[in-house]
């Protein structure tokens, strides 16, 4: 088992035909994600050239879904079209599975763009919206898997760590991290740096609590909003599962934007400390850099029999 | 993206929101002509900054420091008055609680006619990230610091989430405008006024729209007396006049030349520089630098595709800061190859005759060809294999914290 992504799901890739999507096209089939086509408007009927191999691409996600029983879309699609691209694919998924995953990997979509998706795929209780402007998800298995987004495939390797993230590169430390002890991922998912986005850290906790591949999970957030809070508290009523945690920005000074959108302390509101003092307070076993991720993880293990 | 509250007035009054009258002014002969013209024996004189506090804050003479006027906002009841104000303020330096100790000079100034105010209200829209939604907030206590009332007296907040796809009901108005107190014409005004506003947020793509205070005139009108409008940076591509409404003068110089080479770099009090790919992972470099004693110069993400000419501008402006005395180098490579990284840097220290010590640490994506191209080279550049290891060592090679 894993969460949401199963390791043969059969994804689409939305934009397919542009540098960004043909380019990543071509390192998931790489790695062995079972893409099945992409969607991109006006070039449907056309193939796209993805390790040697043709791939369809169709006009609409409605005739990309209908042609393939596709579980699962990624969407390289740029930001002015972006946020249409998440309804159009949620629509689909809707009126012809009544589910469907869409992970959404652009970065620079505008904030009441995203309200409208967002609210748009929530009045779809079938479909999940992952990101945007995050890394994706993985689930990696014994030979190859099934890597929807961005990330380095090579790096990760099927185990039980699940791990969830705001940020990119910080989940690619996480994953160096729990190989540096010899323990695999089950999933890992970027719900993405932006102020609103799809799939939380809450939803995550939940899903890893009940998959049973998954024994540990690591939580990686960052300054801004107080997702990393509320998760802390409901993990400490809902989630048996060990738990490390970081998180990145106790440096970062009042009222600036640190890269990421929502990454900004406002009206000293959403700091690192407030976060960390909640993931304690949870019971939540905190590193305090990156590079302990592995040896914190190593402990919570021990301490409840794993290793 | 942050505008005056001048510009703000004029999107408000575009939006058939009810202003008062005002004039945008540079100099001082340009507030006395604003004072003939308004024909208001009462103007408010207001400094134009990007911060909020104006009215407690201080004006300090740019030059020598010293003490000019308190508030940099006055009201004034005759010509002379106007005179004194506006000389006091232009070209004057206004610290406020928002500012820091530096303070801002002021350039511009706003003229506004004066009103007849029956009671002051607070009122802001903004995108709730708990609800994700638009949220409309409003008090009684006008012209306090809102943080203050959230604080003391929460029940005397009320709010609105609007949802997106039906948009501001008119039940939301009535509610909104009962809980402030207001009943006939005056809740009449405010509601059309809420629905003037709620527009103008989503076509011109705000993040925040700020109204502290908004009154009620003698006359049962509601009127915006003040103005602070957040755009939303995402939304640029879609709006050609924001490049006439941003005030260059109010943001740091080095960060819009980042900008536009697609890096995204924020100066910090410290000597260590930093270059990392990925908002998270700078965070956290500059945070483990910290942790182990040093004080980081900067936040810099070259994002995920950066190429050697991208590496090299990130150094030049890394470099820029006098304080730096170290950089620490953090590149966990996805898209982005270490072996690219590694040519990056070294051209660049060359290019840049880089004299001051480097640690690079690589990891991902072709980490091993980078790690010899590194090595190779005859530069004065240290390799760390994680990122604590590389905080370490540029802490040790500047000599320890500041």
């Amino acid at each position: 088992m894993s969460i949401w992504i199963e390791e043969d799901a059969k994804v689409l890739v939305q934009g397919i035909t542009g540098k960004q999507g043909m380019f990543h096209a071509d390192k998931m089939v790489e790695y062995g994600t079972n893409i099945v086509g992409g969607c991109t408007p006006g070039k449907g009927g056309q193939t796209v050239e993805l390790q040697g191999k043709p791939y369809p691409v169709w006009h609409s996600m409605t005739d990309a879904i209908d042609a393939t029983d596709a579980d699962a879309t990624v969407i390289y699609v740029p930001p002015p079209y972006a946020a249409e691209a998440i309804m159009e694919a949620a629509d689909a998924f809707d009126f012809i599975k009544g589910e469907g995953v869409i992970v959404c990997i652009t970065e620079g979509i505008p904030t009441l763009d995203m309200v409208k998706a967002v609210a748009y795929v929530e009045n779809r209780p079938g479909i999940r919206l992952i990101g945007p402007n995050c890394p994706g998800i993985i689930t990696p298995g014994e030979t190859g898997g099934a890597k929807i987004g961005i990330m380095p495939g090579h790096i990760h390797a099927k185990g039980r760590i699940g791990i969830v993230s705001k940020s990119g590169t910080l989940t690619y430390e996480a994953v160096a991290q729990t190989m540096s002890i010899n323990e695999g991922q089950s999933t890992c998912i970027g719900i993405g740096g932006d102020p609103v986005n799809g799939t939380g850290f809450i939803e995550c906790l939940a899903a890893f609590e009940a998959d049973p591949q998954t024994e540990a999970i690591i939580m990686i957030g960052e300054i801004g909003g107080n997702a990393e809070q509320e998760a802390a508290a409901w993990a400490a009523e809902n989630v048996t599962k060990p738990i490390v945690g970081f998180v990145a920005g106790a440096t970062a000074p009042p009222g600036k934007r640190m890269g990421h959108a929502g990454a900004i302390i406002s009206g000293g509101k959403g700091t690192a400390e407030e976060k960390f003092e909640a993931f304690r307070e949870a019971g939540i076993a905190c590193a305090m850099d990156p590079s302990e991720l592995g040896a914190v993880l190593l402990e919570s293990l021990k301490a409840v029999g794993l290793r | 993206m942050n505008i005056h509250e001048y510009q703000g007035k004029t999107l408000l009054r575009e939006n058939n929101v009810t202003v008062l009258e005002g004039v945008h002014c540079t100099n001082v002969e340009q507030a006395l002509a604003a004072y003939d013209s308004l024909g208001s024996k009462i103007v408010a004189v207001k400094s134009q900054i990007h911060a909020g506090g104006r009215g407690k804050g201080t004006l300090y003479n740019p030059e020598t420091r010293e003490h000019v006027m308190d508030g940099g906002v006055k009201i004034a009841f005759s010509r002379e008055e106007v005179e004194t104000y506006a000389t006091n303020i232009l070209g004057n330096v206004l610290v406020t609680i928002q500012t820091g100790d530096e303070g801002k000079l002021v350039s511009n100034l706003y003229v506004e006619a004066g009103c007849d105010i029956a009671h002051e209200y607070y009122l802001a829209l903004l995108v709730d990230r708990d609800t994700k939604s638009v949220l409309i907030m409003a008090s009684t206590e006008g012209g306090m610091d809102i943080e203050d009332v959230a604080h003391n007296t929460p029940e005397l907040i009320h709010k609105v989430v609007v949802d997106p796809n039906a948009g501001l009901l008119g039940f939301q108005k009535r509610d909104l405008g009962m809980a402030l107190g207001l009943s006939g014409a005056a809740l009449r005004s405010f509601g059309k006024m809420l629905s003037n506003m709620y527009s103008m947020f989503v076509a011109e793509d705000c993040v925040m729209v700020e109204i502290n205070p908004l009154v009620r005139t003698g006359a049962d009108e509601i009127v915006a007396l003040d103005s602070k409008i957040s755009f939303d940076e995402n939304a640029e591509f879609r709006h050609k006049k924001w490049d006439d409404l941003r005030d260059l003068s109010e943001e740091e110089d080095v960060e819009i030349r980042a900008k536009e080479t697609g890096l995204s770099y924020v100066k910090l009090d410290g000597n260590i520089g930093c270059l990392v790919n990925g908002a998270g992972l700078a965070m956290a470099t500059m945070d483990v630098i910290k942790l182990y004693g040093g004080e980081p110069a900067n936040f810099l993400d070259v994002g995920g595709g950066a190429n050697e000419e991208q590496v090299k501008t990130a150094f030049s402006i890394i470099m820029e800061d006098p304080n730096v005395k170290g950089i620490l180098v953090n590149i966990f490579g996805g898209i982005m190859r270490c072996d690219i990284i590694a040519r990056g840097v070294i051209a660049a220290t060359e290019a840049l005759s880089l004299e001051v010590p480097l640690v690079v640490r690589l990891a991902g994506t072709n980490v091993d060809e980078g790690k010899k191209i590194l090595a190779a080279s005859t530069l004065n550049i240290h390799a760390a294999d994680d990122l604590a290891e590389g905080a370490q060592k540029i802490v040790a090679l500047i000599g320890g914290g500041q």
